[in-house]
């Protein structure tokens, strides 16, 4: 079977489950008491009954739950997000507006804490016991018990606010230049805090499953054959242990990847970062729940994507596993 | 065969784990060209002798005592550090081939990093080596096996391979922990030809640790008996199925099947009837 069959047949699988997402997505947020109409005359304070009704009326928000899941379904259909009445915009636009910030930020923090966690576990469990795997061992724990909302806001009094090394917050400094060479090394201070935030988290879980898969995985056989040849130990570690122990690794990044956008809610509203994260924090505020629907969906398609994309990759890493059915 | 200079030397060899003793005060030696079987049960020590021989203890193992490898102290020293040190090679054959091959390199890359572990063999030339050890094991088609993946072959291949990774180094000896113990009968004899050939064509001498006195019979010349982490005898292989000196090697010998017990013979398996099992009596199926 071809890898574009199997990817073929794996999408086609997963095609009742988006259908499950969307009827699962848009009862929970029917259940969510208030609306958009309570959020905006809230907001304005001198709204009467009858101006909501018919704000009501114009959202489509009076009509009944069914035809107002009718209405979302043949929009679906038609590849239409729908309009946010709160910003005034086809939701595709806002979506796309937003997405680079989130893809930077996500990519990032991912990338960094698959090398930090993969390099930390592989140094920590080629010596179980010793002073490097104490560490990081009672470093991943600390990390594990604090929030990232909090590692954020300490990040940013620390190195923000006293060291005055990195900007508070925001994507870029507003009035400096919107391209070229300085443009990206502004992006990327901008950058730092935050994907070092969303990243923490991952790399410590990182750095705890490939510690365990290294420790398993040196007192296998072909292990000691490798030695027996007279490499070098770093060859050892990286051609034979690490190879063969990155299989739980990739599966857990694979899947976390999919989750982060729920870890980029936090670290975008602590960092002012302009992303997906931040918008859906927003429209929860706000009550906007068309975006919240598109919102939720591209998310789950996020994670389907991603569960296809550690199958494949497993095929790549070890050849016994093959992409059939 | 005459016992000529021995090529390993090992003097009052102990290694401890933890503690308790795993072998107390073993000492033998391992003449070139010849196959010296060290026999013993499971837990008598053997194994891991073999594997301190090879350097390839397990590091939280305490060894003491001394092995020589044609006059050069090479206990302890871990097969990098034997090479660095310009020591000829004592390579292993390890027991479960389908364990010792590593699953996610083909065949070539596996023999060609052996091949170039030396430092100074370039990567077509290793290739051209690694072919060359494949045909010296008998491995049908070596150029179509070294691009395939360890569980595309079968167990008789797969230690044929574990041998041909043992061949890299050009080793002076061989040290075969159970070469045949994981494979299937019609293959044990195969590769256990197949280890005495490459000893005669090489010119190493063959350290065979088993626990299986039919291999012992069939291949050794010389038997060196453990239990317990010590020696009890050292003979040649005639001297010693004629009649071991130490008791425990007498019981050894007479709990071989196939020997007669004090009741007459064992029955035979083809002369016991087989009970019907298709299709019942008189339907004709027996």
């Amino acid at each position: 079977m071809t890898l574009f069959a199997f990817m073929l047949r794996r999408t086609l699988a997963a095609a009742p489950m988006v259908v499950l997402m969307i009827v699962v997505n848009f009862l929970l947020l029917k259940a969510v008491p208030g609306d958009l109409v309570d959020v905006m005359a809230g907001e304005s304070g001198i709204a009467t009954v009858e101006q909501m009704a018919d704000l009501r009326a114009r959202f489509g928000l009076d009509r009944s739950a069914l035809d107002q899941f009718q209405a979302y379904l043949s929009q679906l259909l038609r590849f239409d997000l729908g309009f946010s009445f709160r910003y005034s915009r086809p939701i595709a636009d806002l979506v796309l507006e937003r997405l680079p910030a989130t893809a930077l930020l996500v990519t990032v923090a991912v990338l960094a804490a698959v090398a930090v966690g993969v390099a930390a576990g592989v140094l920590a469990g080629r010596r179980p016991g010793g002073r490097f795997d104490r560490t990081v061992s009672v470093l991943s724990s600390l990390i594990f018990a604090m929030p990232s909302f909090w590692i954020g806001l300490v990040g940013i009094v620390l190195f923000a606010v006293h060291l005055r090394w990195l900007p508070i917050g925001g994507y870029a400094t507003v009035g400096a230049p919107g391209a070229g060479w300085p443009h990206a090394v502004d992006v990327a201070a901008h950058l730092v805090l935050p994907a070092a935030t969303l990243g923490l988290g991952y790399a410590a879980l990182y750095a705890r499953v490939t510690r365990a898969a290294v420790i398993e995985t040196s007192r296998l056989d072909f292990v000691r054959t490798a030695r027996a040849k007279g490499i070098s130990e770093t060859r050892v570690t990286l051609r034979h242990i690490l190879r063969n122990a990155l299989l739980p690794v990739v599966t857990l990044s694979g899947l976390k990847l999919g989750s982060m956008l729920g870890g980029a809610v936090v670290v975008e509203t602590v960092f002012s970062w302009p992303g997906l994260g931040r918008l859906a924090f927003e429209a929860v505020a706000d009550r906007d729940v068309n975006l919240l629907l598109s919102l939720f969906l591209c998310n789950s398609l996020l994670v389907i994507v991603m569960g296809i994309l550690v199958d494949v990759s497993y095929a790549a890493l070890d050849l016994r596993i093959e992409v059939t059915s | 065969m005459k016992a000529n200079n021995p090529l390993i030397v090992v003097r009052d060899l102990s290694i401890a784990f933890a503690g308790a003793k795993a072998v107390d005060g073993l000492s033998f030696t391992v003449a070139a060209g010849e196959v010296t079987a060290l026999v013993g049960e499971s837990g008598s020590g053997k194994t891991v002798s073999g594997l301190s021989i090879a350097g390839l203890a397990p590091p939280e193992a305490r060894i003491t005592g001394r092995v020589t490898l044609a006059g050069a102290d090479i206990l302890g020293r871990t097969p990098r550090e034997r090479r660095l040190a310009g020591h000829p090679a004592v390579s292993m054959v390890f027991q479960d081939p389908q364990a010792a091959l590593n699953p996610v390199l083909t065949i070539g890359e596996q023999i060609v990093e052996a091949v170039r572990a030396d430092g100074r063999t370039g990567a077509r030339a290793a290739a051209a080596r690694a072919l060359e050890l494949l045909d010296l094991v008998r491995i049908p088609e070596p150029g179509r096996r070294f691009s395939e993946y360890p569980h595309r072959l079968s167990g008789g291949m797969r230690q044929r391979v574990v041998i041909a990774l043992a061949l890299a180094a050009s080793p002076v000896a061989l040290v075969a922990d159970e070469p045949t113990t994981a494979l299937d009968v019609t293959i044990q004899a195969q590769i256990l030809q197949l280890l005495i050939r490459l000893k005669d064509e090489l010119g190493m001498a063959l350290l065979l640790i088993t626990h299986d006195l039919g291999v012992v019979a069939e291949a050794a010349d010389r038997v060196l008996l453990m239990r317990d982490g010590r020696l009890l005898e050292d003979r040649g292989v005639r001297d010693f199925f004629d009649g071991p000196r130490h008791p425990y090697g007498r019981a050894l010998l007479a709990a071989r099947p196939g020997r007669r017990t004090r009741r007459g013979p064992r029955p035979r398996l083809a002369d016991t009837s087989a009970p019907c099992l298709i299709g019942g009596e008189g339907s004709g199926a027996c």
